[in-house]
């Protein structure tokens, strides 16, 4: 039995034990890591977030396969650790400074991790200064911003500005969004993108990385 | 005062206030931190927002306890201080309202998510469901609102901890739904149906929506649950969606469109009309002319 297809579905379905059980299968069966991971749980998470686009499934669906592609993650990260997979890329993301609101931002954590990238999450209320420290020390190739409240949007600007005065070489991709963000508003920025929704955000991040 | 739901019964239609986020914010709130802070530290705003509202013809008063449950409290390392915050809230509410219009004790999400989604036990939420709402209760508010809700779920165990410690109080509870291609959900998935049922069967004498939506969609909303409930709705539709333009944020409708949507409100059987997001003394002012005008 290919065990790739179960693990997609079971990561879909939110079903930990059998992602778990089929992840297990996969590695005594020494389908190759790499492949477990791209074929099995991120094409599991993509279609999730394909899914809660459409509006086919809502947030508790997305948490619980969150929660079960983890599951067969953490089973795997041995191997990928031994064969040297490095992940997709880093992402720092946080709610900027003013700002408590952060179901948006943790939900593009899960899918940014879905997709296999290393996400480094700093929380809510995150000073302009907080973010760059962090991408600079942690290597990050983008930086993710989220605002819900209207008023704390300004501090998105602050971010952006403070990145390009930074040396060549540590100057990171800007992603922002949230309720009151537009696209129009991240081109006034001058923030490298804009995600509409979780899922989109998860592509403009590759983008971003590929661009580099 | 005639008890709240008895004047609903008898048909009356109340209005409720608009917006305090927004008020708090033109008064000095520095965005990011905990708006119940000015409980403790400027009760005399309280006062002032609740007097324009009051001005404006609003009948039901909202606290600024919206956050007030120690779980979201502790966000800012205030937890201890639950109790106190949610007093002088109601008394500076009640200092304007007197006899002459409803105290509404504001509940909103505690900002954890319950398990299995998230780390949270029930038995915690409920808990600072109860003490917030105990307090309220202590200080003498007329009717509790459990608002904004999104997770069914949670917004039953408060509706059952306010009905635990004071059955007599009246109990209203909206959710905050979003426009989606199936229809009006929740993000967690919660559809007009399933709300009206659960929020009814966790034992809300009035429910309905707020936030989400400016008045077109809440209209719908509005239609939607008169289909599928008996009970008295409250609806407080937001301004509305936000547009910013730089750094300046403006909700789209005004006063005068609100007053329009809100006689086909009436129209859907809504009780209780009030405001959400965006929403000024002015759209509350302009609403009660259309109330009366019916």
């Amino acid at each position: 039995m290919d065990t790739l297809p179960e693990i997609r579905k079971s990561v879909q379905l939110g079903y930990s034990e059998k992602v778990a059980e089929h992840t297990m299968q996969a590695i005594d069966g020494a389908v190759d890591a790499q492949r477990i991971l791209d074929e099995g749980l991120i094409a599991g998470m993509t279609l999730v977030g394909e899914q809660f686009k459409a509006h086919e499934i809502f947030l508790p669906d997305v948490l619980m396969a969150a929660k079960a592609m983890h599951t067969g993650l953490d089973l795997l990260q041995p191997l990928l650790v031994k064969e040297g997979i490095p992940p997709q890329g880093k992402v720092v993301i946080g709610t900027v400074q003013g700002d408590l609101h952060d179901i948006g931002k943790n939900l593009v954590g899960i899918m940014l991790k879905g997709a296999g990238f290393e996400v480094i999450d700093l929380g809510n209320d995150v000073t302009p200064e907080r973010f760059l420290e962090a991408a600079a020390e942690h290597e990050a190739n983008v930086i993710g911003m989220s605002a819900l409240l209207t008023t704390t949007m300004p501090a998105m600007k602050k971010v952006v500005e403070l990145n390009k005065r930074g040396k060549p070489a540590q100057v990171f991709k800007v992603i922002i969004g949230g309720a009151p963000v537009s696209e129009s508003f991240a081109r006034e920025i001058g923030a490298d993108a804009y995600g509409f929704d979780a899922a989109s955000a998860v592509d403009r991040v590759k983008d971003l990385i590929c661009e580099d | 005062m005639t008890p709240l739901l008895e004047r609903i019964t008898t048909g009356d239609v109340l209005v409720a206030d608009g917006a305090i986020g927004t008020m708090l914010f033109e008064r000095g709130l520095r965005p990011g931190s905990c708006p119940e802070t000015v409980n403790l530290e400027r009760p005399e705003i309280l006062e002032e927002i609740a007097a324009l509202y009051l001005d404006a013809g609003a009948e039901l008063l909202q606290t600024n306890t919206f956050g007030a449950s120690p779980l979201k409290l502790a966000c800012y390392g205030l937890e201890d201080q639950t109790e106190r915050i949610v007093e002088r809230a109601v008394q500076a509410v009640r200092a304007v309202a007197k006899d002459r219009a409803y105290v509404c004790g504001s509940c909103g999400p505690c900002g954890a998510l319950l398990k299995p989604y998230g780390d949270t036990e029930p038995d915690a939420v409920a808990e600072g469901f109860r003490r917030q709402i105990n307090s309220m209760v202590n200080a003498g508010v007329d009717v509790i609102c459990v608002e904004t809700m999104v997770d069914l779920r949670e917004a039953a165990l408060a509706i059952e901890a306010a009905k635990d410690i004071a059955p007599s109080l009246p109990v209203m509870a909206t959710m905050a739904f979003d426009a989606t291609p199936r229809g009006f959900h929740t993000i967690m998935g919660v559809n007009i149906e399933q709300a009206a049922k659960g929020l009814r069967r966790a034992g809300a004498d009035v429910l309905g929506s707020n936030c989400g939506n400016g008045s077109e969609g809440m209209l719908k909303v509005a239609r939607e649950f008169q289909t599928h409930t008996e009970l008295p709705r409250i609806i407080q539709p937001n301004a509305g969606l936000p547009v910013q333009t730089g750094d300046q944020t403006t909700y789209s409708e005004t006063a005068s469109f609100m007053a329009d949507c809100a006689t086909q409100f009436l129209a859907a059987g809504v009780s209780i009309i009030g405001g959400c997001c965006g929403t000024t003394p002015e759209h509350i002012r302009a609403i009660r002319q259309a109330v009366d005008g019916r």
